[in-house]
């Protein structure tokens, strides 16, 4: 099983809080890759006014046409962290030619677009580029989004950690998800590590879906370009989260409805149970099966966590205002917030949703019998 | 014969017959009830001539014969009356001192049943055993990195949906809007497929429908049942019962004068309309109800003459194109009930059901697709339609599924499949594998008279006789002497027992591969065939 910890904190945290979270869960993965988001940015990247931030993994010829394409659709860098990494990587890290945090001015042709509309070149251009990228295997592109940061390699979480110097000021972020992963394919591929993006939603996750291929085919078959990959049967979870949220227009509170819908008795009781019940027959192909423990961050940088219905995998969250993390052990939230009140440690069953909002002032648990405050 | 005697083409022995029926004299009562019981007058009573020499001791007395009867049973071997293997002979004698045996190579009177040009015409399947669905394995068990689940005490919901499923940003628009929202129900994956009142008899009919009543009463099992091109009976129009029943109107529109009367009696709506297009049985042939069925009752309920044949035309006479019968017939259907019943139609296997399909597609009213392949049972057809006509389920409910999942469309046109689905008696393996490789849900017709009913018809031609109404089980017959063979009460008990079983072996196929929240709808990558030519062409996995 992978281990995850995701961090919301007032104040800017390195990277490395994550990072030595995962490594006190080190028993349950086998350090063959970390990933990491980081969002709602400090330092330079804060300073960049919703320029979007191009994170991936190049080689040099790569960087090359990286350059060609990007100064042919007009976008200019406007600020960039260059990794240099020392000459003999960590046993079972592939040695790389650049780790690239780049930020582009956009273009000028992009000027009164409307925001749905910049969003959706966004993410056209991060898939073309990691079209262009598996023609050549000379890029691998994680995110190309503004105020978001996104670092993927294979490798034990600590080592990797330590090699790509994740402790520099410049990446400090106020909210952190990290995956310390565990392999279960033969071949690791950087596209299968969590956490997993998709127009300012992330999300990453404990356990197997065994729904995986019926949920593949209906996204696939949204007409939607950015439901692709699925390198990972993981993924389909942030791009059910992006379908929920841009699609259809509902809020978080809605996700749980349609991966573990309500039973028909439940939902005959339930405050909202006519528009639960047509969300549960349209989404049915959604329904997942777990065991499956989603920890994810909004566009809004709200964190949440759900469960599966039936297996669920161990999920924790807790903290104090201004600082409150969710781990998937209890010991990577001691480990992130070791002064929190304990006794105030939750862990969601399989009705709850909890989140906790971009003010950081507290856990919210919303229960799938509660009525919905749909509306929003 | 004797061995100077005539012979005529068709004289056969009871050699060339597929049936010879062994009979021990030595235990025979002569009670007669075997004769009495064939429904083809197989046999009768023989008085056979015996001679029996007598060799007196001693020298005196020179040997004798003497000459003697004695009585028994005598297989005719007139093809008119060959013996059907139904073994009902077996079943009704006190000393078990006969029955049927197959002969032991291909028989001769295939070869000449078809006095007066009449080519055969029969009940039952394709006379072709065992299947495609028979060899799928479900392969992708839970092992450590996913628990399995437990299917005796995890909560399951083992339902589907029967009708037009909107986009989920339209219904919901919809839902806001206060829109048309097309029905959809909410029912049990294994229905029973289109039986007519007529080609049953009345105590199966009331058996299957008082079982499915008792499911969703009693068990909370929402089980569907279609009435098969035939009406239904107006009491059953009439009840709080006919929610559960899916009337189906095919192209002889047999019963549905009646069924129009009682629209404004009805205290609920069907549960849907079935439009028969085909079957698989006889796919591009009409239904057909041999005159020996049509009895006081069902030419009352049909609206026809009493003792005349009754075959369908095999097609909607008053539609000449899929566009016309999809839109106007659906619609006409839809309006007839206030737009609140969902219509679909049911078509047989063939190559051309993704042209349906598509058309389907378009039409925003069809609220599913039913497809009936080759192995498909019925109660009347010629032999030629049922043995060599049609098209395999499996790979057609695939292609369907896929052609859905191309156009973005999986969960919105329902498939029902149906055809020899528990054809070699394996019900929960073979709907399962139908599930997974696409269908919505699976219909079953030969399967719930075996089981429900003791029908002795098999693949191996046995019986296979519903088509002239003397079912030596009361199943298919109009003769009450038969019919009260069967009681109504023991069909439901049975019918309920069926699905009751069922679903324990659904659920204990479902658990292992961990899924239980909902149907395993096109989980392809859990099942496997060690047949590589049908494992390309399902695109599941090859496994040996």
């Amino acid at each position: 099983m992978c281990r995850l910890i995701a961090i919301t904190s007032e104040a800017p945290m390195s990277p490395m809080t994550a990072i030595h979270a995962l490594d006190v869960m080190k028993e349950g993965h086998d350090g063959s890759g970390v990933g990491l988001f980081l969002s709602d940015l400090s330092g330079p990247f804060q300073e960049l006014n919703g320029a979007p931030i191009l994170s991936g993994i190049f080689t040099n010829p790569g960087i090359k046409r990286l350059d060609g394409f990007m100064m042919e659709v007009g976008f200019l860098t406007k600020y960039k962290i260059s990794i240099k990494v020392p000459k003999t990587a960590p046993p079972g890290v592939p040695r790389r030619d650049m780790y690239l945090i780049r930020a582009y001015e956009y273009p000028e042709t992009w000027e009164g677009l409307s925001e749905s509309e910049i969003q959706h070149r966004l993410m056209n251009i991060r898939l073309q580029l990691r079209q262009m990228g598996e023609e050549h295997q000379d890029m691998i592109v994680f995110s190309f989004w503004p105020d978001v940061i996104m670092i993927k390699e294979i490798g034990d979480p600590m080592a990797v950690a330590e090699y790509l110097q994740l402790d520099r000021p410049e990446l400090q972020a106020r909210v952190i998800m990290g995956q310390g992963r565990q392999n279960t394919n033969y071949a690791i591929n950087l596209y299968a590590c969590h956490p997993f993006f998709i127009q300012g939603v992330a999300t990453m996750t404990n356990g197997e879906n065994t729904a995986f291929v019926p949920i593949r085919e209906f996204l696939m078959s949204r007409g939607f370009p950015g439901y692709m990959g699925y390198q990972s049967d993981s993924e389909v979870f942030t791009h059910i989260l992006h379908f929920i949220l841009t699609h259809l227009g509902l809020g978080i509170d809605a996700y749980k409805h349609v991966i573990t819908p309500l039973q028909d008795e439940d939902l005959d009781r339930h405050p909202n149970g006519r528009f639960l019940k047509h969300l549960k027959h349209t989404c049915r192909r959604l329904i997942i099966d777990g065991p499956n423990c989603v920890i994810g961050a909004l566009p809004d940088k709200t964190l949440f966590v759900v469960q599966d219905r039936k297996k669920l995998r161990p999920g924790i969250v807790g903290g104090k205002p201004g600082l409150y993390a969710i781990s998937s052990e209890m010991c990577g939230l001691d480990a992130a917030i070791p002064d929190r009140d304990k006794s105030k440690d939750f862990q969601p069953m399989y009705l709850d949703t909890a989140y906790i909002r971009p003010d950081r002032q507290e856990v919210t648990i919303c229960g799938q019998m509660e009525e919905l405050p749909l509306l929003h | 014969m004797w061995s100077d005697g005539r012979i005529a083409p068709s004289t056969l022995s009871i050699k060339d017959l597929p049936w010879q029926i062994h009979w021990d004299r030595q235990q025979c009562t002569m009670c007669g009830r075997c004769t009495a019981v064939c429904p083809v007058n197989a046999i009768e009573m023989g008085v056979h001539r015996q001679r029996l020499i007598e060799t007196p001791v001693g020298l005196t007395e020179a040997p004798s014969n003497v000459y003697g009867v004695y009585y028994g049973i005598r297989q005719r071997t007139d093809p008119a009356y060959a013996c059907v293997g139904c073994a009902m002979c077996t079943l009704v004698c006190p000393n078990d001192c006969i029955i049927p045996c197959r002969s032991d190579e291909t028989d001769k009177l295939k070869y000449h049943i078809n006095r007066g040009g009449q080519p055969r015409r029969r009940g039952g399947r394709r006379n072709v055993p065992g299947g495609v669905l028979d060899q799928i394995k479900f392969i992708r068990i839970s092992m450590l990195t996913d628990p399995a689940l437990d299917a005796g005490r995890h909560e399951f919901e083992l339902r589907t949906l029967l009708g037009r499923v909107l986009p989920p940003e339209e219904n919901l628009e919809l839902l806001r809007d206060e829109g048309w929202i097309p029905p959809v129900r909410e029912i049990y994956p294994l229905m029973i497929g289109g039986m007519s009142f007529g080609a049953l008899s009345p105590n199966m009919w009331e058996g299957l429908q008082m079982g499915v009543a008792y499911l969703n009463e009693e068990l909370n099992m929402p089980v569907r049942m279609c009435t098969g091109e035939g009406g239904c009976p107006p009491r059953l129009l009439r009840s709080r019962f006919l929610k559960y029943v899916i009337l189906q109107i095919a192209s002889g529109y047999f019963g549905w004068d009646e069924v129009i009367r009682d629209i404004p009696e009805m205290k609920e709506d069907p549960c849907a309309i079935e439009i028969k297009y085909g079957q698989g049985a006889k796919p591009g042939d009409g239904g057909l109800l041999m005159w020996y069925k049509v009895s006081q009752l069902i030419a009352a309920i049909r609206g026809v003459p009493q003792g005349v044949s009754l075959p369908s035309p095999p097609t909607h006479q008053t539609k000449y194109s899929i566009e016309e019968s999809v839109a106007k017939m659906i619609q006409s259907m839809y309006m007839a009930w206030g737009f609140r019943v969902p219509v679909y139609p049911k078509i047989s296997g063939t190559t051309t059901a993704l042209s349906v399909l598509n058309n389907l597609t378009r039409n925003p009213y069809a609220a599913a697709l039913a497809i009936d392949g080759e192995d498909g049972g019925t109660g009347a057809a010629y032999n030629v339609s049922m043995n060599h006509m049609g098209h395999p389920i499996a790979s057609n409910i695939r292609d369907c599924y896929l052609n859905l999942v191309k156009l973005g469309k999986q969960n919105e046109i329902p498939l029902f499949a149906g055809g020899g689905v528990g054809k070699s008696g394996n019900l929960a393996a073979n709907a399962a594998a139908l599930i997974m490789l696409g269908a919505s849900g699976v219909q079953i017709g030969k399967y719930i008279m075996q089981a429900a009913a003791g029908c002795l018809g098999s693949e191996s031609d046995r019986c296979n006789i519903c088509n002239i109404g003397i079912c030596p089980k009361g199943i298919t017959s109009q003769d009450p002497r038969l019919d009260r063979r069967l009681d109504p009460e023991q069909v439901a008990e049975r019918v309920v027992d069926v699905f009751l079983s069922f679903d324990t072996e659904l659920k204990k196929i479902m658990a292992p591969l961990g899924r239980s929240t909902s149907l395993p709808i096109g989980m392809s990558d859990a099942i496997g065939i060690n047949d590589k030519a049908a494992a390309e062409r399902l695109e599941i996995k090859y496994v040996v």
